[in-house]
């Protein structure tokens, strides 16, 4: 009897807590949304505000990338609500982890979708972005990914990107080593597991044998043994490789480097955007990067305004130098809000009408950015940008 | 010569597998129950070399000291929480789903702790190696000592249950908890001990692995938890020197079919020939056939 009487009193309490929470939701702003946005300043604009998400592995074997493009994009989005907002309506930012996981991707932008996500910008990487489209197309939500490279991502019209292709990488990057007649035998290792990576390793290829660049050893690994590269450096050296090609993120390519260090091989090592990071292992004897090229849209060593600009104030609030990934989410909310400026969007739109306007604004602005002096797209979705290289000297980047 | 330095490659990351195989093999040789937890034992072994060589400065060999005496209480500390109240369970799921969770807790309780970045690892084998044939045939420092200290761990152990009290209980808590119980072995104390050695095994494969693959991440310790667990079957689970050949052959095959198949399908080829072992011979390489007594 007694057990009964003290759980009515608590059904009693928990309903009253209940309806004292619905009367107080009553007071806030506009209708849907009560819920009280996780970060972007101002939220009760007299109009409302944009809501956009952001996705991409903020724990997990990516962090770095994730929670960059959180991080870079909730930068731009302070900044934008700080110096009065978008046509006068604010932005709501709010990043979601998606631990380099397809599914859990998937799980993120639902989440964000209950939040009430009218913009996204994300996912972070290929695979994810990939699958994210999917949901987005049937949705007609608009995506703007900063640093999803596979060819694949942008294959709807309402999918745009900040960064080069896979292609455009590979073929860029067989372009450069033959202009500057970087190397006379070429390695590649790749992962093969990972669209990234074979997707620049293919492009690669077939633009280097239209360049006539000699090829002596191409040889994968996969994410289940992405930890021994004794055979593949092995191949490498035993070839005479005097440039291997690295196409893969920073993680493999620090054990690279150090793998082969150990067995006494000293080729050029060149990366593509996925080796932007490599400075920050913890620990990592950056002697081992020396020489190491990479073609990557961002230094934070650069010294223009608009970048010190962006590095110091990254710096103050995350306690961290930003990679490029950070500045490909922040142009692209730069991007955004130029698209948003040049239709007159506004939040009470539609997502649809929203991503329509967009879809026809992107073609036709054109931003000064982080990542390039002059960021343009075409309606597939691709930017148009000059490619930027890099060598390390020292510990640092220096334009090439 | 490649295929010498191909085949000592080989050796070498045989013998990583071969050290954590170890560990697996006691615990289930002896408390009958995977501890899938094993993997991540490795990993809370490098990150303590980690935070005491290199962020706190001390010694290697201390910090070795500290990983080793660190991963052992983690080890018995497991045991006696989570699998000691799950011992008497109806199902030996039970203990095997609570050591996927203390699995799942360790990952992501040092991705709390130091964060998801990788960390580079300062390989506490300073020594190069050696050349041989002008080069043509090279030896990693890392290699060898790891090679080294798997065949030191397999005789230690191999006489510490010869001719030690401890390890003969172990013998006859593996043969049968309850005629050892009669016989006035204490199966708790036993199994804990058992525990220790494996996890304090777990903290020097970690050294040994990080010193070969210096980055760690919370995740190293699963894929060469698997991979060893994979081993510790192919040499027949519960048999100490078949741990050992397991590792070791798996670790010849993983590199030699790397290099002469193909890159990418090295795992498959490692899965298809356990597959293979384990139909010609049900107990793996060095198992035995126990008949069940009614």
């Amino acid at each position: 009897m007694k057990k009964r009487v003290l759980a009515m009193i608590l059904t009693t309490a928990l309903s009253a807590l209940t309806l004292a929470g619905c009367g107080g939701g009553g007071s806030s702003t506009t209708g849907g949304s009560a819920a009280p946005a996780t970060s972007g300043g101002g939220t009760a604009a007299a109009g409302g505000s944009f809501k956009i998400g952001a996705i991409g592995p903020m724990t997990g074997d990516g962090a770095a990338y994730g929670l960059a493009v959180v991080n870079g994009s909730k930068l731009a989005v302070d900044e934008i609500n700080a110096a009065g907002g978008v046509n006068g309506f604010m932005l709501e930012h709010k990043g979601e982890d998606d631990e380099l996981n397809n599914e859990k991707s998937m799980n993120a932008y639902n989440t964000l979708k209950d939040w009430g996500m009218q913009i996204l910008v994300g996912p972070t990487t290929s695979g994810c972005t990939i699958a994210v489209s999917d949901l987005a197309h049937e949705d007609s939500m608009f995506l703007l990914t900063p640093s999803g490279t596979a060819v694949d991502c942008v294959k709807y019209d309402n999918a745009f990107r900040v960064c080069f292709s896979d292609p455009a990488q590979g073929t860029e990057s067989a372009k450069y080593m033959a202009e500057k007649g970087i190397g006379s035998k070429y390695a590649v290792i790749y992962d093969s597991s990972d669209p990234y990576s074979s997707g620049i390793y293919e492009s690669f290829n077939a633009e280097a044998a239209a360049q006539g660049l000699e090829i002596v050893s191409a040889e994968a690994f996969t994410s289940d043994s992405n930890k021994d590269f004794s055979v593949q450096l092995q191949k490498a050296k035993e070839g005479g490789a005097d440039l291997v090609f690295l196409p893969i993120y920073y993680n493999q390519a620090s054990l690279i480097l150090k793998q082969a260090a150990d067995m006494d091989y000293h080729p050029v090592f060149f990366g593509c955007d996925g080796m932007d990071g490599i400075l920050t292992v913890e620990n990592f004897d950056t002697s081992l990067t020396e020489g190491l090229i990479l073609m990557t849209p961002f230094s934070a060593d650069a010294t223009d305004d608009l970048t010190v600009n962006f590095v110091k104030k990254y710096q103050e609030q995350f306690g961290e130098v930003p990679n490029q990934f950070a500045a490909d989410a922040y142009d692209g909310v730069y991007a955004i809000k130029a698209a948003i400026e040049k239709k007159n969007l506004t939040p009470d739109m539609s997502t649809e009408k929203i991503c329509k306007g967009l879809m026809e604004a992107f073609p036709e602005i054109t931003i000064s950015g982080l990542t390039s002096s002059s960021l343009s797209w075409d309606a597939s979705g691709e930017p148009n940008k000059e490619p930027r290289i890099f060598a390390i000297e020292g510990g640092k980047y220096i334009v090439q | 010569m490649s295929f010498l330095n191909y085949l000592i490659n080989g050796l070498s990351l045989g013998s990583v597998y071969a050290i954590i195989a170890l560990g697996y093999t006691m615990v289930y040789g002896i408390a009958k129950m995977l501890n899938f937890a094993h993997g991540d034992i490795i990993m809370v072994g490098s990150y303590l070399v980690y935070s005491s060589m290199t962020m706190a400065g001390l010694h290697p060999v201390l910090s070795i000291l500290i990983a080793v005496i660190g991963c052992m209480v983690l080890g018995v500390v497991t045991e006696r929480v989570a699998y000691r109240p799950l011992r008497g369970a109806s199902s030996s799921l039970a203990v095997l789903i609570t050591a996927i969770g203390v699995s799942y807790l360790l990952q992501n309780l040092s991705l709390l702790i130091f964060g998801a970045d990788p960390k580079a690892f300062t390989s506490v084998i300073t020594w190069k190696g050696i050349t041989l044939f002008d080069g043509a045939l090279q030896i990693r420092g890392t290699a060898i000592v790891t090679i080294l200290v798997g065949l030191v761990v397999l005789f230690g152990l191999q006489a510490f249950i010869r001719h030690t009290k401890s390890g003969q209980a172990m013998l006859a808590v593996a043969q049968d908890k309850g005629a050892a119980t009669l016989c006035g072995i204490d199966v708790n104390r036993t199994i804990a001990i058992t525990f220790a050695i494996g996890s304090s095994l777990a903290a020097v494969a970690g050294v040994l692995f990080c010193s070969t693959y210096p980055t760690i991440t919370p995740y190293i310790g699963a894929m060469p938890g698997i991979k060893a667990f994979v081993a510790a079957v192919f040499g027949g689970i519960g048999s100490i020197p078949g741990a050992m050949i397991g590792g070791l052959t798996l670790g010849v095959i993983e590199i030699l079919s790397r290099t002469y198949i193909s890159s990418q399908l090295s795992d498959a080829i490692v899965f298809a020939i356990l597959i293979v072992v384990l139909l010609v011979r049900p107990t793996g390489l060095l198992g035995k056939r126990v008949m069940e007594k009614v």
